[in-house]
């Protein structure tokens, strides 16, 4: 059986936009951000507050926050990694912030130049603020299905970094399948034990489609409960991990597979298509979602 | 997520990986308790059935030299595959790209224990393969009347008597018959296709002595949903092993249509190396499954196929180079950092 419904989290205008070549002036971010907020998506990542110096895309994150239409019922997370970061965001009018562990050491030490229990430090003191503040956190838990320097991951692992954040009061866990090895299989069996740590209610998962497992690996996701999938418009965001790669799973190919299914998503795959088109042609890059390469009739 | 480009340089290398086969190559000898498909109610073992040198070649626009496709059926003959689709005994006036079919057939090695069954929509055709020395046919029949009317020319039910002759011969000389059931979830010019239409066309095929019958998402609109009520539809005629599935990627839905399918016992994938063959029907669009792509699926459930998914992507490897153009295969491009070995 199947959810009713499932919540769409779009992470094309940070995690897409992100791993991208091009660098995107500012105005067609916040374009891209409105014309999303138009197609019924319930969650938009906005931007990550990260030091300009490590992400040059985004740079830009306190006008872009400032400069989205901000719909009512519609969500505008942020990535902070530190404190810093968080204060940031709150002053340029986040509502809801994210932060980034990771179930792999090396990985963690290679992306942000610490051990995962050092990360979770620096996160701690974001909690602490968060909490005060009444913002909402929501945790991602990265190479939860493999790693490009570790390797295979244990299931056990990724349930003890998952169960480490959602005590630290994140409201969700997004479980990152960071270079898109996982297959249905290993879904499976990291989510089986997972769930003992973490209810499934506040599990979601983020798959790469660099194999091309994406689709896969969401359906045994649903299939087991989890109700929340992280998507990333016209699949924007290449791996950095594989040159030449796919990375995120394109949001259009997400709905059009739910809609098949009867699942409600109140997404509008019309509108979505028409914002795909836009950073596409922005961006003078072929969309890497099929529904939209198939529905195109140039 | 912090800088790209160092860490692209730290990363193990394709070398390294290939090597320690983390994520490319054979499943592990004992499967991890978790992962054991018994466990989880999925076949031990699935038959891939490859189509790239018929279906897949039919629909690239290049046409292809006779030797290389000889080539690349014996690159594919060495992969473990246990059948290849070889050609197809139509009129060149038709397919073009089919033309050589005697020379590709007379051509190719023939390993043991290795099917290479060709195509014969009518009974000219069936002689003329099995002259050519094919051991196995194929017919292709489709649950749409107007995608026959279009695509041979007839109506569905013009098309099975077609397929009744070849059936007999096939009988009387011992051939295989495999029997293709084309717009299972959908056609092009009529849209939605009824369950049980398919179910009815399936059976005809069956009952006329078809071993396996073939059901083709032709325009890959298909999702888990249709997916499921065709071949539940499909499996009150059928036994479920004679059925297959040949899922279109068109719109991205194959490998999850495909497991599926699996999950509900079928046991026989179709599917194209390095996703060889668009779509006909949306210009620029992707056609088949990529057989690297499937076996890397099946692999990480603990299924057997008894296929070297390394071998399967330098085939791939040395068609899209002969054809110059990049593999549609994901696991591919993820593999060899351009889309090709150097």
């Amino acid at each position: 059986a199947y959810p009713k419904r499932v919540k769409v989290v779009e992470v094309g205008p940070r995690d897409g936009l992100q791993n991208e070549k091009n660098v995107v002036p500012t105005p067609v971010k916040i374009n891209l951000i409105n014309m999303l907020s138009e197609t019924g998506l319930p969650v938009i990542e906005a931007t990550s507050f990260v030091s300009p110096k490590w992400v040059p895309q985004m740079a830009d994150h306190t006008e872009v926050m400032q400069g989205i239409n901000k719909l009512p019922g519609i969500s505008y997370p942020v990535l902070t990694p530190n404190l810093k970061g968080f204060q940031a965001a709150v002053a340029a009018g986040a509502k809801e912030v994210s932060i980034f562990g990771a179930a792999s050491e090396q990985f963690t030490r290679k992306n942000i130049n610490c051990s995962i229990e050092e990360s979770l430090e620096r996160f701690d003191e974001v909690m602490k603020a968060a909490r005060a503040a009444s913002i909402p956190v929501r945790g991602y838990v990265s190479c939860v299905l493999g790693c490009p320097y570790e390797g295979k991951i244990s299931a056990a692992k990724v349930a003890e970094v998952s169960k480490k954040m959602y005590s630290m009061g994140c409201y969700e866990i997004s479980l990152g399948d960071t270079i898109g090895v996982g297959t249905p299989g290993s879904m499976k069996e990291m989510l089986a034990v997972v769930m003992k740590e973490v209810p499934v209610g506040s599990l979601a998962v983020h798959c790469h489609d660099t194999y091309g497992q994406a689709l896969a690996n969401i359906l045994v996701a649903l299939q087991m409960g989890v109700s929340v999938v992280d998507a990333s418009v016209a699949g924007l965001g290449g791996c950095p991990y594989a040159q030449g790669a796919s990375g995120n799973v394109a949001t259009e190919d997400l709905v059009y597979m739910l809609n098949g299914l009867g699942i409600h998503t109140g997404v509008d795959l019309q509108k979505l298509m028409d914002t795909g088109t836009f950073i596409c042609n922005a961006l003078n890059r072929r969309t890497n979602s099929k529904v939209s390469q198939a529905s195109c009739r140039l | 997520m912090g800088t790209v480009p160092s860490a692209l340089k730290h990363c193990l290398s394709y070398q390294h990986l290939l090597k320690e086969q983390l994520w490319i190559g054979e499943p592990p000898a004992a499967a991890h308790p978790a992962q054991e498909p018994q466990a989880s109610g999925l076949p031990e073992y699935i038959k891939i059935v490859e189509v790239g040198p018929r279906d897949g070649l039919q629909n690239e626009k290049v046409i292809v030299p006779t030797d290389i496709k000889i080539e690349l059926i014996n690159q594919l003959s060495k992969t473990g595959l246990p059948a290849i689709e070889v050609t197809s005994f139509v009129s060149s006036k038709w397919v073009p790209q089919m033309a050589d079919h005697k020379e590709v057939m007379r051509g190719i090695e023939r390993h043991p224990g290795v099917q290479y069954p060709v195509l014969t929509p009518n009974l000219q055709g069936f002689h003329s393969a099995i002259a050519a020395g094919a051991t196995e046919v194929s017919v292709f029949g489709a649950a749409s009347e107007s995608f026959s009317k279009m695509n041979i020319n007839c109506s569905i039910e013009e098309s099975i008597e077609k397929f009744e002759e070849v059936a007999k011969s096939a009988r009387n000389m011992n051939i295989p018959m495999r029997g293709y059931v084309s717009c299972a979830l959908g056609c092009p010019y009529e849209g939605n296709i009824v369950p049980d239409k398919v179910a009815e066309v399936s059976k005809r095929l069956y009952s006329m002595g078809c071993y396996e019958i073939s059901l083709g998402d032709t325009i890959g609109v298909g999702t888990p949903g249709s997916m499921k009520k065709m071949l539940e539809a499909v499996m009150k005629e059928i036994p479920l092993s004679a059925l297959a599935v040949h899922c279109h990627d068109t719109y991205g839905q194959a490998l999850a249509n495909i497991l599926t399918a699996i999950q509900m016992g079928v046991a026989v994938v179709d599917s194209s190396v390095a996703g060889l063959g668009g779509c006909p029907y949306a210009k620029g669009a992707t056609g088949n499954v990529a057989t690297e792509d499937v076996i890397y699926m099946l692999n990480g459930l603990g299924i057997n196929t008894g296929v070297n998914l390394y071998a399967v992507m330098e085939a791939g490897n040395f068609i899209c180079t002969a054809l110059n153009k990049k593999t549609n295969s994901k696991v591919a491009q993820a593999s060899f950092n351009t889309g090709t070995i150097n």
